[in-house]
């Protein structure tokens, strides 16, 4: 549940969600800070599965007369925030959008990203601080001569229903994606060949057994491909993770299990019987050999090509 | 001569009649009393010639005390400390009555200044004054923010009695180091186009240097305002200003090229002789996509050098053209005068966010040597006759995604370096990941900033502090830091005279190792050390001083 709930997170964020958790994941396992990510990261999967009906069952409820107190100021999330806009009323919106197009965009570019000499204006410092118009009428009625734009005969008004198009549309450095990409570009057959040939995929894993099914498992290609990639490995900041520990003490004793931390000082697991143990190490003493059964996933990752990837991505999404 | 060099600024300080100002003559000495600017001194260098501290006592190193730093409009007075001086009352500064909240706690992962024995710490919208001798907050000061990037805060800067420091939503803020009384605020980029400042501020002679970052495609730039009344001397932008200039061949346009980031967000470093001011600059931006600026895209993702006096750039050098992978080339350069091919010279130092490291001769920017330091890199075709890697441009973003190493957080990030002239050796704490890269946006147009891709790290191979000979290139030695999952993040480092390297683990240890060998010879586990060590001298004690998120912990011998 853990690996698929991080592979959704990582999906599925921003990339300022990822930046922020990024430096969050860099706490050490077991730090508060981590602690907090887990929770909130279960949260988030949680909240994933509810899905639309937690909105439908929040619409539902009644409304309540304390609903005139102002709104809380939303957190900020994941540690980066700028204001956005309130909403403008969509004719103005639809009336400024056929202005541009007819004025404007032939310089702009109709989706006011630039064209042929006019800048890119989603992005401009006049149209971000401009709040309702009344820069870029400074601007429309003066023209810029001296960047070859001509002046244009728009009242204050039909340029502030302008505004309104410009301000409607997102602007974010960390932004969503605005539409879809089919990440699904390999060769089934080509992939087939390599899990079974030089990939050497068919010596650790069988179509019916482990990977049974693997392709109804992940609905999101990329969190297969990222999963093939890993070895299913992400769960480990979060989990004890596939790594186990044998250590071999003084006396002659072996002690067995999950690794569940490790440094230069200290060696500890979680053995069979779900005990802890931990050992302060002193150089070659005791013995620890640690076993990573995806040490082949990450020696892979320096030969692997991207085609290789796509096909094998392509073949086993066909694993239903 | 060496004791008579560090009464030295002791003396002066003696007549001064304000016992908390800053001497600038600390400025330009190895740092031993004091910790006066972000890497304790102008050279990058993070090394310490003290060594009271040292191999052979360095077991006894024991815990002086811990300071905790809650950021945020004030905590209530602490029940436990009725008789005590308790905190005091926060001084709340700001253009807004209510700010905006700001999830997560305190993160200290900046430089903390050490001058007069009071130290000065910075957490986003925050900044204390602390004894440097028990860890007691004197003042703390918060800044009602209006939103921004809450990334973290690098530190402040010192001028005479005055402390200054950036806020996420674009301000810097002059306080006095005294009483954290506010004296003035400024705004220094627009919060409109989504900046976000997060830079320590350098003060170099009567300049002081403050950098600001973007990511909505707004160019980078550095201002330097005059210390005492914030008035601005002059303001260099990473990209040419008008097509035409030095460097705008390398932009399709000048509306790619005014929209190009690289933003300034990490400390430079400083050659009083040649009176050049080195820093990196951060990655161009759309950060993934090259398709909207063709070519080399300068001067993004380099290291530039300025005079000081007049911000004109005097040399740049690009370690990653035309930067797909948002690597920036924001590290700390480091300046050492050496030897290189027989001949001396004045070098500068760099292992960069893209696995390469390079030394530069630092009068004029000539390219000496480039080497991978890392095993994984995979996003070159080899290096052009200026010693930069050649970019694969397969290995850009694409809709199937592409296996790059080093990932965007790179095989090194902020975290300083350190170079030990004991040794003659570089030392930079690394890890070998990579990472999926997957656009994601279908209208290259549509793309701005950081947007239009997912990235996800799927393995890493591994996390180590390493040793390289700057002459050769050659990796002297590796110290693995083995971890159960992923571990920490690179850990900041400094060396002492003393023998020692001071750093981080992938578990959380501050570590002290022998600087020949990498073996570690102390510890003591915070759970993360999340700045670079810094050291002084103080009443005869040479103080350690660590942050780990909200807490500073200052070690010292037991006598």
């Amino acid at each position: 549940m853990l690996l698929t709930e991080i592979d959704f997170f990582l999906q599925t964020s921003a990339p300022a969600d990822r930046l922020h958790w990024y430096e969050r994941r860099c706490q050490p396992v077991g730090a508060d800070l981590d602690r907090e990510v887990i929770l909130y990261r279960v949260n988030l999967f949680l909240l994933s599965l509810l899905g639309l009906g937690t909105i439908a069952l929040i619409a539902q409820q009644p409304s309540t007369p304390l609903q005139d107190k102002p709104a809380p100021i939303p957190e900020m999330p994941f540690g980066s925030s700028y204001p956005t806009r309130a909403p403008a009323d969509p004719v103005a919106v639809q009336h400024g959008r056929q202005i541009f197009s007819a004025n404007c965009s032939f310089c702009h570019g109709s989706d006011a990203r630039g064209g042929e000499g006019g800048p890119n204006l989603i992005r401009s410092q006049t149209v971000l601080d401009d709040k309702d118009g009344e820069l870029i009428t400074t601007v429309v009625q003066n023209g810029r001569p001296d960047k070859g734009m001509p002046k244009f005969d728009l009242t204050a008004a039909q340029v502030a229903t302008i505004a309104a198009f410009l301000h409607s549309i997102p602007v974010g450095g960390r932004a969503q994606s605005t539409g879809t990409v089919d990440p699904l570009v390999g060769d089934p057959k080509a992939g087939q060949a390599y899990f079974n040939g030089p990939g050497k995929c068919s010596s650790c894993h069988s179509i019916s057994g482990d990977l049974a099914g693997i392709g109804a498992k992940y609905t999101d290609i990329r969190a297969l491909q990222n999963a093939i990639l890993s070895g299913e490995r992400r769960g480990e900041l979060v989990e004890v993770g596939k790594k186990t520990v044998t250590v071999t003490l003084p006396t002659g004793q072996v002690v067995e299990g999950k690794l569940y931390q490790i440094d230069d000082f200290l060696v500890s697991l979680i053995d069979a019987n779900g005990d802890y143990h931990s050992y302060p190490r002193h150089g070659a003493v005791p013995k620890v050999v640690v076993n990573d059964p995806l040490q082949p996933h990450l020696d892979m990752l320096q030969t692997l090509k991207d085609d290789d990837i796509h096909n094998l991505t392509a073949y086993l999404v066909t694993l239903k | 001569m060496k004791q008579t060099l560090f009464l030295l600024p002791a003396l002066l300080l003696g007549t001064v009649a304000f016992a908390q100002g800053l001497d600038p003559v600390l400025l330009t000495k190895p740092a031993t009393d004091a910790w006066p600017t972000y890497s304790g001194d102008y050279s990058g260098r993070r090394f310490s010639p003290l060594t009271q501290i040292n191999q052979t006592n360095i077991k006894d190193l024991s815990l002086a005390w811990v300071s905790h730093l809650t950021p945020g409009p004030g905590a209530p007075p602490s029940p436990f400390f009725r008789n005590g001086p308790g905190n005091p009352r926060t001084i709340v500064g700001g253009e807004i009555d209510e700010p905006v909240p700001v999830r997560g706690a305190g993160h200290i992962s900046g430089a903390v200044l050490q001058v007069n024995g009071i130290l000065y710490i910075s957490e986003p919208d925050n900044a204390w004054a602390v004894d440097a001798r028990d860890g007691t907050i004197l003042w703390h000061y918060f800044w009602k923010t209006k939103g921004g990037t809450h990334i973290g805060n690098r530190g402040m800067g010192m001028y005479k009695d005055w402390v200054y420091f950036e806020t996420p939503d674009d301000y810097l803020v002059s306080l006095d180091a005294k009483t954290g009384k506010e004296r003035w605020h400024k705004v220094i980029s627009d919060f409109n186009q989504q900046y976000f400042s997060t830079i320590a501020p350098i003060v170099i002679g009567n300049h002081l240097l403050v950098g600001t970052a973007d990511d909505l495609d707004a160019p980078g730039f550095l201002q330097s305002f005059d210390p005492e009344t914030g008035e601005l001397q002059w303001k260099w932008y990473s990209e040419p200003e008008k097509m035409g200039d030095p460097g705008s061949e390398t932009w399709p346009n000048l509306d790619a090229m005014r929209h190009g980031g690289a933003g300034t967000w990490v400390p430079g470093s400083y050659d009083p002789d040649l009176h050049l001011y080195y820093f990196g600059t951060a990655n161009p931006t759309p950060a993934f996509s090259g398709a909207t600026r063709e070519g080399d895209d300068l001067y993004t993702s380099s290291i530039v050098a300025l005079n000081v006096d007049t911000g004109k750039l005097a040399w740049a050098f690009q370690p990653s053209p035309h930067d797909t992978h948002d690597w920036d080339a924001a590290q700390t350069p480091v300046i050492v005068d050496g030897t290189f091919a027989g001949k001396p010279r004045k070098l500068l130092l760099d292992a960069s966010r893209n696995g390469y490291f390079f030394v530069l001769d630092r009068t004029t920017g000539e390219h000496l040597l480039t080497v991978p330091f890392a095993d994984t890199l995979n996003w070159s075709t080899g290096l052009d006759k200026l010693g930069r890697p050649i970019r694969n441009p397969n290995k850009d973003a694409s809709p199937g995604g592409v296996l790059v190493s080093p990932p965007s957080d790179g095989i090194v990030n902020w975290q300083p370096p350190t170079y030990d002239p004991q040794t003659g050796l570089f030392y930079v704490a690394m890890e070998e990941p990579y990472s999926e890269y997957y656009r994601t946006e279908p209208n290259v147009r549509a793309l701005q900033g950081l947007n239009g891709v997912q990235e996800q790290r799927v393995g890493n191979k591994g996390k180590y502090i390493i040793a390289i000979d700057y002459k050769t290139g050659k990796i002297v030695w590796r110290h693995l830091q083995p971890s159960a999952g992923e571990g920490a993040e690179n850990t900041g480092l400094t060396t002492t005279a003393g023998k020692l390297l001071f750093g981080g683990d992938a578990s959380g240890n501050l570590v002290a190792y022998d600087p020949a060998n990498g073996n570690p010879l102390w510890h003591t586990h915070l759970g993360r050390v999340s700045n670079a060590v810094e050291t002084y001298m103080l009443d005869g004690r040479q103080y350690i001083l660590a942050a780990s998120g909200d807490s500073l912990f200052a070690f010292a011998l037991n006598f």
